[in-house]
């Protein structure tokens, strides 16, 4: 247990550690720890942006989804309005075509009836002249008696 | 044990000598009887020889462990740096890296100035005086029979705990202790640094009749201050030394137990290996209490304090 040159040597030692370690392993392996630790962290960081923005979307989602279910609504409201709307369109156009055909019907009817009504009386007119020349016995001069005739068919 | 024809006392003086290295003056009586006729530089053969060589002599087994073991660690660190990435940390590097967090954390906890030699000494100092430490687990008489063998002498001295010589925690101390100068210098100016010894821990009075007190309380302090100053390293070292020491004497007398019968070696086992498994303990305790106080030191180098 001398006190001896041990002691220097021991220090000399001891120095040149601490400069190997101060040059070599410390800034080595600090400079790769804090890289590390700053991966880590941009890493969670990360997540957790991708977390938000995945909520964000959601939410965006939800809404484009609601808007969408709206839209929807509305537009087929506004196809039911509108297919009600043809549809009465249509119902007043054939209750118009039905009056025109009515109406036209009608008139043919009656121009049927009134052509019916002036053969009817030339035939009259002329029944009544056999007639009446049956009855007088002879022939009637049609000429003649022309006016009364005209006058009786028109009375009927 | 204790090899044949040896007293338990000499077995233990034997185991407590360190392999000195230094100059035998001509006309020096050795141990063996014969004189030295010129001087020489020579292996001590004694404890009285080793002493007689004074301060010129080395230990060569404390230099030799010390300095293997730095570069056991200098291999080890090697390792880490040539893997080191930012990926996943695998095997040799995640555990250095562990140990590089654990003294960069409490470095940071404690030391709060700016000064890049401070973490790596802390590394240095951690790391080193464990594996120093380390050496009192492997059982006293292995290495030094194969170390007697290999040179063919079996008186041959060979201590292989560095840390249970002075030389070396001195050495260590005394490094800790001129950095902590050399820093109080450097941060406060020589004149802090003297202020720093004269003006504590009593505030010597500036005006008034009192100031004739002045310079008896500067010396009080100076006195104080510098006890002080000096008891940092010195109980830093030997707080070390006296650890290993007594725990390499242990170790020593529980290895006399398994010279001396059947039943005591029996319990000599036991003994060691409690013993050992406490020590396991101690040796980290060591360790990094060496550290701890030179980082404590180091911060108190630069603190500026205010008056």
């Amino acid at each position: 247990m001398n006190i001896n040159l041990t002691l220097i040597g021991q220090s000399v030692t001891f120095i040149a550690f601490i400069w190997f370690c101060m040059k070599f392993v410390w800034p080595a392996l600090i400079s790769v720890m804090e890289e590390r630790e700053k991966k880590i962290a941009d890493g969670l960081e990360a997540a957790d942006r991708a977390d938000k923005d995945l909520e964000l979307a959601q939410k965006k989602a939800g809404e484009t989804l609601t808007e969408a279910k709206q839209q929807a609504a509305e537009i087929i409201e506004q196809a039911n309005k509108r297919a009600n709307q043809i549809v009465d369109e249509a119902k007043d156009q054939a209750r118009a075509e039905g009056d025109r055909l009515k109406v036209a019907a009608q008139a043919e009817i009656e121009q049927e009836a009134n052509r019916a009504k002036e053969e009817l009386r030339a035939k009259v007119a002329t029944l009544a002249l056999a007639g009446a020349e049956k009855v007088l016995g002879n022939t009637i001069d049609a000429n003649a008696h022309n006016d009364l005739v005209d006058k009786l068919a028109a009375e009927l | 044990m204790a090899s044949e024809g040896q007293t338990s006392t000499e077995y233990i003086q034997h185991h407590l000598q360190n392999l000195a290295y230094g100059k035998l003056e001509a006309g020096y009586t050795r141990a063996d009887g014969s004189v030295v006729t010129q001087d020489t530089w020579t292996i001590a053969h004694s404890a009285q020889e080793a002493a007689d060589m004074g301060f010129w002599a080395i230990h060569l087994d404390t230099l030799g462990w010390s300095i293997a073991l730095a570069l056991i660690l200098g291999f080890v660190f090697r390792k880490a740096i040539a893997g080191a990435n930012t990926g996943t940390p695998k095997g040799v590097q995640s555990f250095v890296e562990l140990i590089v967090d654990f003294v960069n954390n409490t470095v940071t906890d404690i030391f709060h100035h700016k000064n890049r030699v401070i973490a790596p000494m802390a590394l240095t100092i951690f790391t080193w005086v464990f594996m120093m430490n380390l050496m009192d687990l492997i059982p006293v008489d292995w290495l030094p029979q194969v170390a007697a063998a290999a040179a063919g002498d079996p008186h041959f001295y060979f201590k292989v705990v560095p840390t249970t010589d002075p030389n070396a925690t001195m050495g260590m101390a005394l490094t800790v202790f001129a950095l902590m100068v050399f820093y109080s210098i450097t941060q406060k100016g020589f004149i802090g640094f003297v202020k720093e010894l004269t003006m504590h821990p009593f505030a010597p009075p500036t005006k008034g009749a009192a100031i004739v007190l002045a310079p008896l309380m500067i010396a009080i302090n100076f006195i104080l201050e510098t006890v002080s100053l000096i008891a940092k390293p010195i109980s830093l070292g030997l707080r070390l030394f006296g650890n290993m020491y007594a725990g390499e004497m242990i170790f020593i007398l529980i290895a006399l137990m398994f010279g001396a019968g059947a039943l005591m070696a029996g319990m000599g086992f036991f003994l060691q290996m409690g013993w050992a498994i406490f020590h396991i303990l101690v040796i980290t305790l060591q360790a990094f209490v060496f550290m701890v106080l030179t980082i404590v030191y180091m911060a108190m180098a630069h603190d500026v304090e205010e008056h």
